[in-house]
């Protein structure tokens, strides 16, 4: 199969969602002859036109609020906030007014919009491009949360949250735009809610996302060599959830480490591990591990800044621990 | 520092009595006297030349007698639904928070005259008359405003979420200012549609001092996207009086900032904004852009049915109630103009009470959502 970027591949998604659907549009900051802070709409405006391609000031409540009116009028907006740290300044719109919306109208009002972002450290952005807030938007009832971690995973992921009917905070990572993988040259979706076994094992489940999975991989490819035979499931979306498949999944390794590059604190991770405490506690054999990213702001400096998150080394240091 | 309430209230009580002298055609903001050599003051100048001289026509025509009392119905539809809604709050059949809109009927009734039922409004938390206006049904919006499974969102939004589309009425907002992003989008579905239609987006005078004001205007301004801003400056958000939180004097003039046209109102003659709203529609559909209109009026009540007003001047209060009542003022000049008889008013207050109080038996009447229903809704996901 031929391999394409992570970037390409959201770049693909877009333009066939585009061609099969009028209703799809674009709006953002930079995206129009930049073609995006990453580069994804990469030469759109010349395909689609700036009617399709709407490049907007800095303006982020305007931008969500924009894709909420349009998405409640019929059209598919995927309004894009540059860095997920921005989304701060649109959180009304976000919070209480697309998450909202179609509940609060008693289902009069729908609202088709994907927020396209990115977030994540390693790139010596520092603390105010670097975070990792997914677990604000895992908390609000009303929002869909996807954190798709491959080129294949990110168009499947992505096509589909175009087509739902709901709001999709589309959650990237900046450090995974370049990376290559197999993406099929046929049409595919990936439905929300169905996770991924990106390795198969018996001994421990790693539950991993967006880059992380990457670090689980490392940490699973390194604890084989000792004999340990690592699981890493891969969830693609937070909200919905694939319970099923992780409890499953536990029943097999009876063991899980839970790993998120953001804070414990507060963290989807601690609500993962809380839920299959909660669910598969016969199975266990051991507690949950969390391993994750340091209460901090993201530093500046290389050294403190790869400190602040995790990294292969600790995922092994941890699956030990249980085993 | 804030200033001494009672004299600037009656410094802009004056200004409001001064400015009814005015009527539509010469109220867009005064920038003539303003000495400036500035490029694009001037191209400010001549663009709002140029949409006065287009809009000629619109001067000259003349609302028919049944355009009339359309307009006088609507104000006395929702007076009188409003009076209810505080009866029913205060017995706690109606619970939670009600925010009426008596006293600025003719904002709501005038502004939805001059647009198509296929036109999208954009409303606020103070929204009832913005609903009634755009032609919603009574039965359902009480029903709502009771809880019940019948209502415009099935019980689940309450007075501050109403929505329809079918009204094109895009919701009510428990957030002040929430909904001016929100008409961006729908501007832009009506530029890319293509079909002429607008969305017409009323807010507060405390909306106008929060940030997505200026994000909104801003971005509707650039792409001329065809929204009608209407701004409601009833002179108080909650208790903070406009006198002491904007800047300027005059709201429409922050138009200046997005080189579009700034028009003031008075709030309490529908035809007046009438008149402004759709000299603004007409510019919209032309794929001029957005126009900012702020109709002065006045919150006759508190807040809220609960909240006693005691931050205001009892005589500001007083003159607006007295002298600024559409109800009463536009019953009046229709009976002057003879387009109605007292008779025919009477009739019409008797058809209009009897549809309220049988909105209130519709909702009492009604069955309350599911509890069953909504615990398998919400175990989704």
């Amino acid at each position: 199969m031929r391999e394409i970027e992570y970037r390409e591949a959201i770049r693909e998604a877009v333009i066939e969602e585009m061609n099969r659907d009028p209703k799809v549009f674009l709006i953002g900051e930079d995206i129009g002859k930049y073609g995006g802070a990453f580069r994804a709409y990469k030469g759109l405006l010349d395909m689609f036109g700036p009617e399709r391609v709407i490049n907007t000031p800095i303006s982020e409540s305007a931008i969500i609020g924009a894709g909420i009116g349009a998405a409640v009028t019929g059209y598919r907006p995927i309004a894009e906030i540059m860095f997920i740290d921005f989304t701060t300044l649109a959180m009304d719109q976000i919070v209480n007014q697309a998450a909202k919306i179609r509940y609060m109208t008693g289902d009069n009002l729908r609202c088709p919009l994907v927020i396209r972002t990115q977030g994540g450290a390693g790139r010596g952005v520092a603390a105010q491009h670097s975070q990792s807030l997914e677990a604000w938007f895992y908390h609000i009832p009303g929002l869909k949360v996807a954190m798709p971690s491959t080129p294949y995973d990110v168009k499947g992921l992505l096509k589909t949250a175009i087509r739902d009917d709901n709001v999709v905070m589309f959650i990237e990572h900046k450090m995974i735009y370049l990376l290559k993988g197999p993406v099929p040259e046929e049409e595919y979706t990936i439905p929300f809610g169905v996770a991924d076994i990106k390795r198969e094992g018996s001994d421990v489940t790693i539950f991993a996302y967006s880059n992380m999975i990457y670090k689980a991989l490392e940490a699973a490819g390194q604890l084989e060599k000792e004999g340990i035979n690592v699981e890493v499931f891969d969830p693609r979306t937070l909200v919905p959830l694939d319970e099923e498949a992780l409890i499953n999944s536990v029943k097999k390794t009876n063991h899980l480490v839970v790993v998120s590059e953001a804070c414990e604190r507060g963290s989807v991770a601690s609500d993962i591990a809380v839920k299959i405490t909660a669910k598969a506690f016969d199975y266990l054999d051991a507690p949950v591990k969390i391993v994750a990213g340091l209460n901090t702001p993201i530093p500046y400096n290389s050294t403190l800044e790869q400190a602040s998150i995790p990294h292969a080394k600790d995922i092994v240091k941890a699956v030990k621990e249980i085993i | 520092m804030p200033g001494n309430k009672k004299t600037i209230n009656s410094k802009i009580l004056n200004d409001i009595q001064n400015k009814n002298d005015n009527n539509i055609t010469n109220n867009n903001i005064k920038l003539n006297g303003s000495k400036t050599s500035d490029k694009k003051e001037i191209n400010y100048l001549s663009s709002m030349t140029e949409v006065i001289d287009k809009d000629k026509k619109y001067k000259e025509k003349k609302l028919t007698g049944e355009q009339k009392i359309n307009l006088l119905r609507t104000i006395i539809k929702i007076r009188r639904f409003e009076e209810k809604t505080i009866q029913l709050y205060q017995i706690a059949k109606i619970w939670g928070y009600l925010h009426p809109y008596v006293g600025e009927e003719a904002v709501a009734a005038g502004a939805c005259a001059a647009i198509d039922r296929h036109d999208y409004i954009v409303s606020t938390h103070r929204g009832h008359g913005h609903s009634i206006a755009k032609g919603a049904d009574l039965n359902r919006m009480m029903a709502e405003l009771f809880g019940k499974a019948t209502g415009y969102c099935k019980g689940r939004g309450g007075s501050m979420h109403i929505a329809d589309t079918e009204l094109g009425m895009l919701g009510a907002n428990g957030i002040v200012g929430g909904g001016l992003p929100i008409s961006v989008g729908a501007g832009f579905s009506c530029k890319m549609e293509g079909k002429g239609r607008v969305t017409l987006c009323f807010f507060s005078d405390g909306a106008t001092n929060n940030g997505v004001f200026h994000e909104s205007l801003n971005m509707a301004a650039i792409f001329k996207l065809p929204v009608i801003y209407v701004c409601e400056n009833n002179m108080y958000a909650i208790s903070m009086s406009v006198c002491e939180s904007v800047a300027c004097k005059d709201i429409a003039k922050r138009a200046v900032s997005y080189d579009i046209p700034g028009v003031i109102v008075d709030g309490s003659d529908p035809e007046e904004v009438y008149f402004a709203v759709l000299k603004a529609v007409l510019r919209a559909r032309e794929g001029l852009g957005p126009s900012l209109i702020e109709a002065k009026t006045y919150r006759f009540g508190g807040h809220h049915p609960n909240d006693p007003a005691e931050y205001r001047d009892k005589k500001e209060a007083e003159y607006y109630k007295t002298e600024k009542d559409p109800v009463k003022n536009y019953k009046a000049r229709l009976i002057d103009e003879k387009v109605v008889t007292i008779q025919a008013i009477e009739d019409m207050e008797k058809q209009i009470m009897q549809e309220v109080e049988n909105s209130v038996k519709f909702a009492e009447e009604s069955p309350e959502p599911s509890l069953e229903k909504f615990l398998e809704e919400v175990s989704g996901i």
